[in-house]
């Protein structure tokens, strides 16, 4: 399955990259490949921004807005005024998705 | 190797880990039924900690888990037979994903924790095992700066934990892919289906006393007689829009969730004129209706699936909101214009 066409905010810089292959370790979408010693992206449209691929890229090589694709997070922002939240259990504790 | 009991000299803490058992039972059962209808849902939690599975000695690895007693008990019922260590960490009663979106399962807790309960001296290897869904908010390469434990992300799905570990810590690339199984759809369509039941009642019960309206005023017996087809209908689109469009998600059309939502809402409106003999005037807007709610609905199931971005969402969203309140104004006037003009309903 996937989502819309052209919407992710994945990028990878090659020159940075070193080729380690921790992207294709964490990223439960498979969007990597290691070829030539440096990772490439298979399919921009299987990205869901969850960030784990920038977060444990040691080079800061890979740049993604990450958030979660939550409309009733979205929603509550809106709502709020805030950054899409995922506060929707309606408790002061946080929890959901 | 070591006996357990060696801890003793190297930390108080160690004297207590507890021994878990790797089967559940019916209260775990019950508890997670109970979780999938919503119920008490922020307060699942297993205390964090360190724990046993079988018995484990200075060589076994160590697994690092949420404290969400679902995913507790979803990666101990995994371990039937191994002899490990589970490092339950402080999430809030969050599970592994939200919690790492959120990073509360971050790089700053799992440091915490493994100093907290002094791993060091109760492991001499240096590595531990994470959920593949933690890198969201783990950084790796930062853990092990901080406390020498080189993290290794184990697989997606804890079922396949065994064989992670048997393969020498190799996931295969299933293994590292999260998939949407129609299961796993399925069990999460209560939850979701509460998600707008206030406003569900209120729309219902606007549509039931509206249907009582008349050219001469208000008449009882007319609600009474036309309120059950806009409920009907109404109640179906809901539904539609959170139970058929879950479980047939891969095969509605649109790759939008606010259209795949609009598809069912339009295919309830013809099913229900299948049974119902009513206006044009009045088909149309419960039509409006119907499309508006099923696609609402369907939209919030983003949060659920496993697959939808934020950078989506919100384009989405951007153009799906206005759209399905119009359709929802325009459903409602022309509901109250068929109570006025036209032929009666039958």
């Amino acid at each position: 399955m996937q989502y819309l066409k052209n919407s992710a905010t994945l990028k990878l810089d090659t020159d940075l990259c070193t080729g380690c292959g921790m992207c294709t370790v964490v990223c439960p979408h498979a969007v990597f490949e290691i070829k030539n010693r440096k990772a490439h992206i298979l399919d921009l449209d299987d990205c869901m921004e969850c960030g784990a691929c920038a977060l444990n890229c040691k080079v800061g090589a890979l740049t993604v807005k990450k958030g979660v694709g939550c409309a009733a997070a979205v929603l509550y922002g809106l709502l709020n005024g805030t950054e899409p939240s995922c506060d929707c259990s309606n408790t002061s504790k946080e929890s959901c998705c | 190797m070591a006996s357990p009991l060696n801890f003793q000299s190297f930390k108080p803490v160690a004297l207590s880990v507890p021994t878990i058992s790797a089967k559940l039972n019916f209260s775990d059962l019950m508890g997670a039924f109970k979780m999938r209808l919503g119920i008490g849902r922020d307060h699942y939690t297993v205390t964090p900690g360190l724990y046993k599975v079988g018995n484990p000695d200075s060589h076994s690895d160590v697994l690092v888990s949420a404290n969400y007693k679902l995913s507790f008990d979803m990666l101990r019922k995994n371990l039937e037979s191994l002899n490990l260590w589970i490092l339950v960490i402080d999430t809030k009663g969050i599970n592994v994903w939200c919690a790492a979106g959120k990073g509360t399962f971050g790089t700053e807790t799992v440091v915490k924790s493994v100093k907290k309960w002094s791993l060091e001296h109760i492991v001499e290897h240096r590595n531990i095992i994470l959920p593949q869904l933690s890198a969201s908010g783990v950084a790796g390469y930062k853990v092990k700066e901080q406390t020498g434990f080189r993290v290794l992300f184990g697989p997606v799905e804890a079922r396949d934990i065994k064989s992670f570990i048997e393969a020498g810590y190799k996931a295969t690339p299933e293994m590292r892919k999260i998939t949407f199984p129609i299961k796993e759809r399925a069990k999460l369509i209560p939850v979701d289906f509460l998600y707008a039941k206030y406003k569900l009642l209120l729309i219902l019960f606007v549509l039931f006393f509206f249907s009582g309206l008349d050219k001469t005023g208000f008449l009882f017996s007319k609600m009474l007689e036309t309120g059950l087809f806009p409920l009907v209908s109404v109640l179906s689109a809901y539904i539609a829009g959170i139970v058929l469009a879950t479980l047939f998600l891969p095969w509605t059309p649109f790759r939008a969730f606010a259209l795949k939502g609009a598809f069912w809402g339009l295919v309830v409106t013809f099913a229900n004129t299948l049974f119902w003999n009513v206006s044009i005037m009045e088909f149309l807007s419960l039509g409006f209706l119907n499309v508006s709610i099923a696609s609402f609905m369907t939209m919030n199931f983003t949060g659920s699936s496993t697959y939808t971005s934020l950078s989506g969402v919100q384009k989405e969203m951007k153009w799906a909101l206005p759209i399905q309140l119009i359709f929802a104004c325009i459903g409602f006037i022309l509901f109250i214009l068929s109570k006025f003009i036209g032929p009666c309903n039958i």
